[in-house]
């Protein structure tokens, strides 16, 4: 026979300072985990946005960002040529050789950052959906003029419509704001490759992204490529897979650093339950002899006590995932390893956040209630009768 | 001194709740500790950055190069004694997860511009004479298994092609703050071949290393420095290494917000478990304080009752903490790459910190028994029954 649920919460009642500081204990720990977590997805997230399923990019055999790849412009030509190659409205290859390069800009608040330049082709609008122009107006094509991405305004001194920026060589006004759907080009400055290859006097490419006809044209690409000697130094890859990439290396030295501090913390909170169960196991002594005097069983005792532990503990839980929902509202920036530029993004929660978060939770209040729970269970009627 | 005596007495009353205490603060203290230490490790990297040495770059960014004429310019600058010229090489050496910091010097100098470098004079020679040599520093020759006579061959992104370069030396690091996971090679080597296969990339260098005179002023050289290019399309930027290093800093800005965060979060958690054990210890003991106030006790004196026992217990707790906060950085520092922290070990302050917030915490834990105790009427304590 079960132990009624109402004796368990009028329980909490009774020691509501120590069920409440045990409650924010656990809320505290999964509030850190969700958080770190969520900082993770965040990076991740941004850098999907960036790519889409439906292009693919060539860059240099072993590159693993666009600066460190050098194409030249014959290379380029070549694959352009090659069969696979969805063509646009206009009947030209959907094709944007671009050229990506790092200059350093003052961050609002001191101190300098890294931010990526990308010279584009007129091609790059059709082939990537969801940039829009917020402010402002485009870059022409043939002038030496900058569009930002919608959070470089926010981040940079000097950054915004009308401000010129000198790099190689020249004056580049800034004419426009584009927002590009919280993606890593929303953390970009945008100009015309022609103009920024002059201006850098550099006569290579550092990658070129298309929009492929089918999966298996792809294939057959790559196969071609492979023994072609002119392209055989290249490779492509679908662009979202390429730029997801990119966030690994942040997004995972995120998630170790993150779990393996919640974890050991989670110990603490942890020890934290299981000296409230104890109490609350302590302090019932002659009542849990009474149930067992009653004809409550051992098993059920076990039960009521766990349930206490883990009522508390996802009670913990939920509170730390609702207020680690209201760091979605929070977005911020730091430089990404993969690319040595700075990339903004916000905390996102996702379902499986919200899943493991509960879980652990759980655990802890499993795991700190069990010893307590064992304990009131083995306890003799007669010696925790006499107790008082 | 009975005080001391009724704490310690205390303290073993509950054997069972105050060991699990003193674990559960134990436990948060190391963490605490690990975060501290990978903040230090952070800042140690920046305090071992030299004031005497001067990097000068494009003042764009730090890809763009410099033109090789820059190097004789900057070499006889004023207040300027040695200069050594790098170059960014990158590459893939196996697989792009083994990442350190790959780079082309002028073997002639750049171990009198990194004094901290150290090799011996036979291995300069070597280095100084073969053109694929390299040098590697110990701690990423002990993650990779290199030892003196491998080459190593890395696949070239910036620079395309396959390059072999043959470990002619590997250098130990002088000082517990110094960087070992640097691999440095003969800047000739990659021009000579750049010169063949595109040779409109050749003759440029990444940045040039200048050490200072004695006495020299870092301001003025790097002004001098500057001043000589500007107004040319690659007008340059030179900065005392650490300026350049900290200048970084507000770039990982959010990283190191989230990990003080952090901290401050289990500074909370170690609270609430002992504040936690406080209250119950001191709810107890209720009609015991109320006896005592009978006897003639002192409000103060039971406050010392509650509170020296909330800090022996975090002081003992925050001991056996550190004990495993050492452990704890020992195993990390086997385990991470050692690119992710070149230097990673405990500083004192961490241990400082650690031991200041347990007393702090120790008093704040105290704070709701002692006041709940204070104002207790004697005969409702004498009446409480838990």
């Amino acid at each position: 026979m079960q132990i009624p649920y109402m004796y368990i919460v009028k329980n909490f009642y009774a020691r509501r300072l120590s069920a409440s500081i045990t409650v924010a204990l656990v809320g505290l720990v999964v509030f850190a985990f969700a958080v770190v977590l969520m900082m993770a997805h965040g990076v991740q997230k941004a850098l999907v946005a960036t790519g889409s399923q439906e292009n693919a990019i060539m860059v240099r055999k072993g590159a693993s960002n666009e600066i460190s790849s050098i194409i030249e412009r014959e290379s380029a030509r070549n694959l352009e040529a090659l069969p696979g190659i969805a063509k646009g409205a206009d009947g030209k290859p959907l094709v944007s050789a671009e050229v990506a390069t790092v200059i350093n800009l003052e961050k609002i608040g001191g101190g300098m950052s890294n931010i990526s330049v990308r010279g584009v082709g007129a091609e790059t609008f059709q082939l990537r959906k969801g940039i829009n122009l917020k402010e402002g107006r485009m870059f022409n094509f043939g002038a030496r003029e900058l569009v930002v991405g919608s959070a470089v305004p926010k981040r940079f001194s000097g950054a915004n419509i009308g401000d010129k920026i000198k790099f190689s060589g020249d004056d580049w006004t800034i004419v426009g704001i584009m927002d590009c759907g919280g993606s890593a080009f929303d953390s970009e400055l945008w100009a015309d490759c022609e103009q920024l290859m002059q201006a850098n006097n550099r006569s290579a490419y550092s990658s070129v992204t298309f929009r492929f006809t089918s999966r298996q044209d792809l294939e057959n690409m790559k196969a071609t490529m492979a023994t072609d000697p002119r392209l055989n130094k290249m490779e492509i890859e679908i662009e979202q897979d390429f730029f997801e990439k990119q966030s690994e290396a942040l997004s995972t030295f995120l998630k170790i650093l993150g779990l393996v501090i919640t974890i050991i913390s989670s110990v603490g909170a942890m020890i934290g339950a299981m000296i409230t169960m104890y109490s609350s196991v302590a302090n019932r002594t002659s009542e849990i002899g009474t149930l067992r005097a009653l004809g409550f069983r051992r098993s059920s005792i076990m039960v009521s006590f766990l349930s206490e532990s883990l009522l508390l503990s996802l009670l913990g839980g939920g509170i730390g995932i609702f207020f680690a929902s209201f760091m979605q509202f929070f977005s911020i920036s730091t430089i990404n390893f993969s690319t040595f530029s700075d990339l903004s993004f916000s905390f996102a929660l996702s379902p499986a956040i919200v899943i493991s978060a509960l879980v652990f939770a759980a655990a802890m209040g499993i795991f700190g209630g069990f010893l307590p729970a064992f304990g009131a269970s083995r306890m003799k009627i007669i010696d925790s009768l006499r107790a008082m | 001194m009975e005080i001391i005596k009724i704490i310690f007495k205390n303290l073993f009353r509950h054997p069972l709740r105050n060991t699990l205490t003193m674990l559960g603060i134990a436990i948060a203290v190391s963490a605490f500790g690990l975060l501290a230490t990978v903040l230090t490790s952070w800042d140690a990297g920046m305090e071992a950055a030299s004031v005497d040495r001067l990097i000068t770059r494009q003042a764009i960014s730090f890809i763009f190069p410099l033109p090789l004429s820059y190097r004789d310019k900057v070499a006889h600058t004023e207040g300027v004694q040695e200069i050594c010229a790098l170059n960014w090489f990158g590459g893939v050496y196996k697989d792009p997860k083994n990442f350190f910091p790959r780079m082309a010097c002028e073997p002639e100098t750049i171990f009198d511009v990194y004094p901290e470098y150290q090799i011996t004079k036979n291995e300069l020679e070597t280095f100084k004479k073969e053109r694929n040599a390299c040098v590697v520093g110990e701690s990423i020759a002990q993650q990779f298994g290199f030892k003196v006579g491998d080459v190593m061959q890395v696949e070239g992104d910036i620079f395309p092609g396959t390059w072999d370069f043959k470990i002619c030396a590997i250098y130990k690091r002088r000082d517990k703050n110094t960087d070992g996971t640097q691999m440095f090679f003969n800047w000739q080597y990659l021009n000579e071949r750049l010169l063949q296969e595109s040779p409109d990339r050749a003759n440029e260098i990444g940045w040039i290393v200048s050490k200072l005179k004695p006495g020299a002023n870092a301001a003025t050289v790097s002004e001098a420095i500057d001043s000589q290019f500007r107004n040319s399309p690659a007008e340059t930027k030179s900065e005392t290494e650490r300026a350049f290093n900290q200048s970084f800093v507000s770039a990982y800005g959010a990283i190191f917000t989230a990990i003080r965060a952090m901290s401050y979060i289990i500074v909370i958690i170690i609270l609430f478990v002992l504040g936690n054990t406080m209250i119950m210890s001191a709810r107890e003991r209720t009609r015991e304080f109320a006896m005592l106030k009978t006897l003639g006790f002192s409000g103060m004196q039971l406050s010392w009752f509650i509170a020296g026992e909330a800090i022996v217990m975090s002081l003992l707790g925050s001991v056996v903490g550190t004990v495993l906060l050492f452990g704890m950085v020992y195993v990390v520092g086997e385990l991470v790459p050692k690119q992710f922290f070149p230097i990673f070990f405990v500083a004192k302050s961490t241990i400082i910190t650690a031991a200041l917030s347990a007393i702090v915490v120790g008093l704040l834990a105290s704070i709701q028994p002692i006041v709940r105790t204070r104002k207790m009427k004697i005969v409702d304590g004498l009446r409480f029954i838990g």
